[in-house]
């Protein structure tokens, strides 16, 4: 399994990147083969302030209902559409096309697992 | 008391589930395949071509006498005796106050000989109740679960896959019968059932450890049409598109056969008495106090077991299972309402945690393949 080296990670199976104020905020692989066939996300609404560490939304899989915990505080500024209609792009493309929502943060992300650290935790779940 | 915390057990074809990547999960203690890849993939391979499952979970009771007959007349709520040999029946064994204690398929395997298969979290209290009511007949009940694998390969493509690995004519097998035959050179019983809504086999492998050379003799034979090993996520996604009952959910001891729409196992014409007999008459003539209705709904968010369903914001109902279908393309769920609840008027909704979504009342079951 690949886990990119240029996000960080959360221990709780979300991956952030930030560039220029705003952060990308997915599920790693790693979540989404654990869950199976991801059936529906729900989403943050665009305008709702997330806070880090607390739940920001929801994936579904044919078997379970997860949290999303944001892995970072500020303002959701968008939200990935295109899984409404296709919600398996989290399963096919969970590092890329796959991401959940973006948000222009109020601070910057703290205690992130680089994907050394994080490679190392699942394992051990493993 | 509640059984001590073990370890789960492992069905002869553990190693193969490994070698294939499946994810395994504890089921009613056993370590079973969940899935190998994706149980969408798997759930259509088995609408569309054909699907492998490792069942070796289930039990099987063999009743064994010249009163082995009468004895399941007494003991269950069909009439088993009328069975004829080589033909299977579904079934279920009540307690005396009529409530489910596990549905079954009984395979009448000769004029004095019976299979009983049953749930793997129910072994324990079939083969005892069974034993306890056979105990005034000729008849020998022996558990014999640990002593059997069961493979299933289940789809419309499972005829053909099947056909050349084994001595019988499949066309001569009809649904709901079995027989002894021989499966890639392992005897077995090879009966036409299943819990999938499609044509397929149940085939029942004795010595148990004979199992991974059929699993591997269909494999090879059938990756060519399509055969996929398929998990237990897929079969619980199949069998409710295909309106089956699951036992947990839309029967327990808490419900007769008549509150779960299925009083029509229950024999009241066979002879003698049975248990269960007085409760179950009672239930019959009674008003069923609720009934078993598909809903469908028009959103894309899954519904669940156990959740409220809503006529125009009223509380009339529960799940009973739910879950994405992958052949409706919407999510799925059954639910008991009240008996009497008119379902032609009104907005229906599903409380999914603290939201309503809108569904429709829908026929069960909510898939029937083209025969």
């Amino acid at each position: 399994m690949s886990v990119p080296t240029e996000l960080g990670y959360t221990a709780k199976h979300e991956w952030i990147v930030v560039e220029d104020g705003i952060a990308t905020v997915g599920i790693t692989s790693f979540a989404a083969e654990s869950l199976g066939d991801i059936v529906y996300v729900e989403a943050p609404e665009v305008g709702t302030e997330v806070t880090a560490g607390e739940p920001a939304g929801e994936v579904e899989s044919t078997k379970s209902v997860s949290d999303v915990y944001s892995p970072v505080s500020g303002e959701v500024v968008e939200v990935n559409e295109s899984l409404e209609d296709a919600p398996e792009t989290i399963n096919s493309a969970p590092f890329e096309g796959g991401w959940l929502f973006r948000v222009r943060i109020s601070e910057e992300p703290a205690n992130l697992l680089s994907a050394e650290e994080y490679t190392k935790l699942t394992e051990g779940e493993n | 008391m509640s059984e001590p915390m073990s370890a789960p057990r492992l069905t002869a074809l553990h190693k193969t589930h490994e070698e294939a990547g499946a994810t395994l999960v504890d089921f009613a203690g056993w370590l079973m395949p969940l899935r190998y890849s994706s149980e969408t993939v798997e759930h259509n391979a088995v609408r569309e071509a054909a699907g492998l499952f490792d069942l070796s979970h289930m039990g099987e009771i063999r009743l064994t006498g010249p009163q082995a007959a009468e004895a399941l007349d007494y003991a269950l709520v069909g009439f088993l005796s009328k069975v004829k040999v080589g033909r299977a029946r579904y079934t279920m064994i009540t307690a005396e106050d009529g409530g489910v204690l596990d549905d079954l398929i009984v395979y009448r395997l000769g004029e004095q000989e019976y299979l009983v298969v049953a749930n793997a979290a129910n072994v324990p209290v079939v083969a005892s109740a069974l034993a306890e009511r056979a105990s005034d007949f000729d008849v020998e009940v022996a558990d014999e679960s640990a002593a059997y694998s069961l493979i299933a390969v289940q789809g419309p493509r499972a005829v053909e896959i099947l056909a050349p690995l084994t001595d019988a004519d499949l066309d001569e097998i009809r649904y709901y019968a079995g027989y002894e035959h021989t499966v890639a050179g392992v005897p077995v019983l090879l009966a036409r059932t299943g819990y999938t809504g499609e044509d397929g086999f149940e085939i029942f492998v004795k010595p148990a450890d004979r199992a991974p050379e059929v699993w591997a003799a269909l494999m090879a034979r059938g990756s060519e049409h399509g055969l996929v090993p398929a998990g237990l996520s897929s079969r619980d996604t199949l069998r409710m598109e295909a309106g089956m009952p699951l036992y947990g959910q839309e029967l327990t001891s808490e419900l007769t056969p008549f509150d779960a729409g299925l009083g029509r196992v229950v024999k009241f014409d066979k002879p003698g008495d049975f248990v269960g007999r007085a409760a179950l008459e009672e239930a019959s003539r009674t008003a069923r106090e609720r009934r078993l209705i598909g809903l469908a709904a028009r959103g894309r968010r899954p519904l669940r077991k156990g959740q409220d369903v809503l006529r125009d914001g009223t509380v009339v109902g529960v799940t009973s299972s739910g879950a994405p279908s992958p052949t409706l393309g919407r999510p799925i769920a059954m639910a008991y309402v009240d008996g009497d609840l008119d379902t032609s008027t009104g907005t229906f909704t599903v409380d999914v945690r603290g939201r309503g979504e809108e569904v429709d009342v829908v026929e069960l079951p909510f898939y029937k393949r083209q025969s």
